[in-house]
């Protein structure tokens, strides 16, 4: 079984701060990191390569930077790396982003299953692991917690807004993973030293037969016609709460005076 | 296209970079022809990861950077034959989901300011009666497909029909709710036809000059708002998620026109084999008015009894925080933020929750939020609307107290 893992480095916004004078975002010492989603996704992949047996290929696409990335998943058990990595990409929408990803995964050895993370963190569109399961023409079942595989039939737990469903599609299949599934390993110390030899598979748009006018702004149907911070809240008031029941009074009154509740 | 930075002006000042919300600009030491060199000159350079957004040419002082645009594209389709204003009206075993009435009342604007129809877009199967609801809320027409296959919801079978009825009708604009089904099948429909898809937008309006829909959402995590367009293909395509914009009161004497089509679907490559049902007795986060939610301040599971009795009173839901979850004192149907769920109720109450970045940024566009914290500089005061800081064991059953003596 070929299993190919899609994952984005983002910028990790545990650390984001704003800069309360210019209200733009403070950039200095954030750290690119794998969207924490396709951490998850990496995981049931290799989780699956360690039990039933498969190789897993891992695909970003991204500037020469994702390299990290890319090594990253290498050291924790990535059999194969490829870097979708080419200037006419830049400034894709999701549905560039989609076709550029599934035209990396058709330029791969036959695949059996593809992963996503559910969204990326900075985008938070969701968007894109649909989206290639459109352009591959296979069936997608997204926020995947849970999953079995049996005779070409993977079953899946799909989590939905107050419960899940059990699910079955026939591979191949694109499944979008929840953060419960796993919890992702740690790199191996061999993992390690594998990955910081390795090389790294280039895919530029020509190799993975892309059509120039579907992918970066000319494939792209949106744009993009203004960036603006939002207006910053004024702090509010503080109270003292050393009086409990005081503090529980005056907080309904204010509730009710607001006609909040 | 592409985004110009002329050497010889760039003082290397860095303006652009804070501009940047892309994190693609960064200032490097170059010669005078452009090669890294450790001393001649400190200039900023653009990597690949820029989207060519333009946010940065307004911030330069020295007119060093310059936005190359190409002539636009010409449109894909002719724009002039798209008419209507779709909403997917989504219904959950026959019940019709509340952002799909609040999509109506924002699609009934944007409809009257296009001069054009208000269409629900209505799937499933026996659900023929409740498109009168539809009508209560602002619809103009429903498009009606009732197929046992639509019963439950395929991701195959929707994308097919939807993609269809959009290509035979051609709507201008399509809104649907950011639900895991929404966000399962709207994003196919997208590529199928062929068009842009905005995802979780906070703001609809249409531009006055062009007609175009202008599409707001958050982008890191709300930190960055980005206004976004599809100027030349077809529909103008837009999820958006519970509680962003407001249901209007029902008109029942409204009605309108249902129209039926007919579909020759099969049942799609996944099948649901079961559903279940985790939250049965507790309102959802997602959709509630009113959240109470709890973090590791809460000092242990027994506490968020605290929460639910406080919720009882409200007609809240409960939410908590990640550090609560990973604790294992509550599921994580009930986590907000970034690895949870997004809420913006008309009221947050946050007991003992420190506010940490990856939380703030699923709840700070709370109408009102409330904050109860021991710890008087704990981050989730910055955002709060009403602080109080305090033990929440006792402040919590004096509110729940005050609450019912009404």
């Amino acid at each position: 079984m070929h299993i190919v893992v899609c994952v984005k480095q983002v910028p990790g916004t545990t650390k984001v701060q704003i800069n309360p004078e210019t209200n733009t975002l403070i950039r200095d010492g954030v750290e690119a990191i794998i969207n924490p989603f396709d951490e998850n996704a990496l995981e049931a992949a290799l989780v699956l390569k360690d039990t039933i047996g498969a190789k897993v290929t891992v695909i970003c696409m991204g500037p020469p930077q994702a390299e990290s990335a890319l090594r990253e998943t290498m050291a924790r058990g990535a059999d194969d790396v490829v870097l979708l990595c080419d200037r006419a990409f830049a400034g894709s929408d999701t549905w560039a982003t989609s076709y550029a990803l599934a035209q990396g995964v058709r330029a791969l050895d036959k695949v059996d299953l593809v992963f996503c993370g559910k969204q990326a963190i900075d985008g938070d569109t969701a968007q894109v692991g649909p989206g290639v399961a459109e352009f591959l023409g296979w069936p997608v079942i997204t926020y995947a917690r849970k999953i079995e595989i049996k005779d070409q039939v993977v079953r899946v737990e799909r989590v939905f807004e107050d419960g899940y469903e059990v699910i079955e599609a026939h591979l191949p299949a694109v499944l979008t993973t929840v953060k419960e599934m796993n919890v992702p390993r740690m790199a191996s110390l061999k993992g390690r030293m594998r990955a910081k030899k390795a090389a790294i598979k280039l895919l530029d748009a020509a190799a993975a037969k892309a059509d120039v006018n579907e992918i970066g702004l000319k494939g792209s149907p949106t744009r993009v016609v203004k960036i603006f911070t939002p207006p910053r809240k004024t702090s509010g008031v503080k109270v003292d709460g050393s009086e409990p029941l005081v503090a529980a009074r005056e907080l309904v009154a204010h509730l009710r005076n607001q006609k909040v509740i | 296209m592409s985004l110009e930075i002329i050497q010889d002006k760039c003082t290397g000042c860095g303006l652009c970079l804070k501009a940047c919300p892309f994190g693609s600009l960064s200032l490097e030491m170059r010669d005078k022809v452009g090669a890294p060199h450790p001393k001649f000159k400190r200039i900023v350079m653009v990597d690949v990861s820029c989207n060519l957004c333009g946010a940065c040419v307004p911030t330069c002082k020295f007119e060093a950077m310059k936005l190359h645009r190409p002539d636009e594209p010409q449109p894909s389709v002719n724009l002039a034959d798209f008419k209507g204003i779709w909403v997917y009206a989504e219904q959950r075993e026959g019940v019709i989901q509340d952002v799909s009435f609040e999509l109506l009342s924002k699609g009934r604007e944007l409809a009257d300011a296009r001069q054009t129809d208000l269409v629900a877009v209505f799937l499933g199967h026996n659900i023929r009666e409740k498109a009168e609801e539809l009508f209560h809320h602002g619809a103009d027409k429903v498009l009606l497909v009732d197929h046992p296959v639509l019963g439950v919801f395929d991701s195959d079978a929707y994308t097919d029909i939807f993609a269809e009825l959009v290509k035979k009708h051609k709507p201008e604009v399509v809104l649907a709710g950011g639900t895991s089904v929404g966000r399962t099948f709207i994003p196919r429909v997208a590529i199928r036809v062929k068009t842009g898809l905005t995802a979780d937008c906070t703001g609809l309006d249409i531009d006055e000059k062009d007609k175009l829909l202008l599409q707001t959402r958050p982008a890191f995590g709300g930190n960055i708002m980005a206004t976004i367009i599809c100027p030349n293909h077809r529909p103008q395509m837009a999820t958006v998620r519970h509680k962003v914009f407001k249901k209007q009161k029902p008109d029942t004497a409204r009605k309108g026109q249902i129209i039926e089509e007919a579909a020759d679907l099969k049942a799609g490559r996944s099948k649901v084999v079961d559903v279940i049902h985790e939250m049965t007795n507790e309102i959802n986060v997602a959709e509630a008015d009113i959240i109470v939610s709890g973090g590791r301040g809460l000092g242990g599971p027994e506490k968020f009894q605290l929460l639910f009795d406080l919720a009882h009173e409200l007609g809240a839901a409960v939410g908590a925080s990640r550090g609560a979850v990973d604790a294992g004192w509550i599921s994580s149907f009930h986590q907000v933020g970034q690895t949870g769920k997004t809420v913006c109720p008309k009221l947050y109450i946050a007991c003992g929750i420190s506010g940490a970045i990856q939380h703030l940024v699923g709840m700070s566009s709370s109408d009102m939020i409330v904050a109860i914290n021991k710890d008087p500089a704990a981050p989730i005061f910055d955002v709060a609307d009403y602080g109080i800081v305090g033990d929440l064991n006792e402040i919590l059953p004096m509110l729940t107290k005050v609450l019912k003596e009404g």
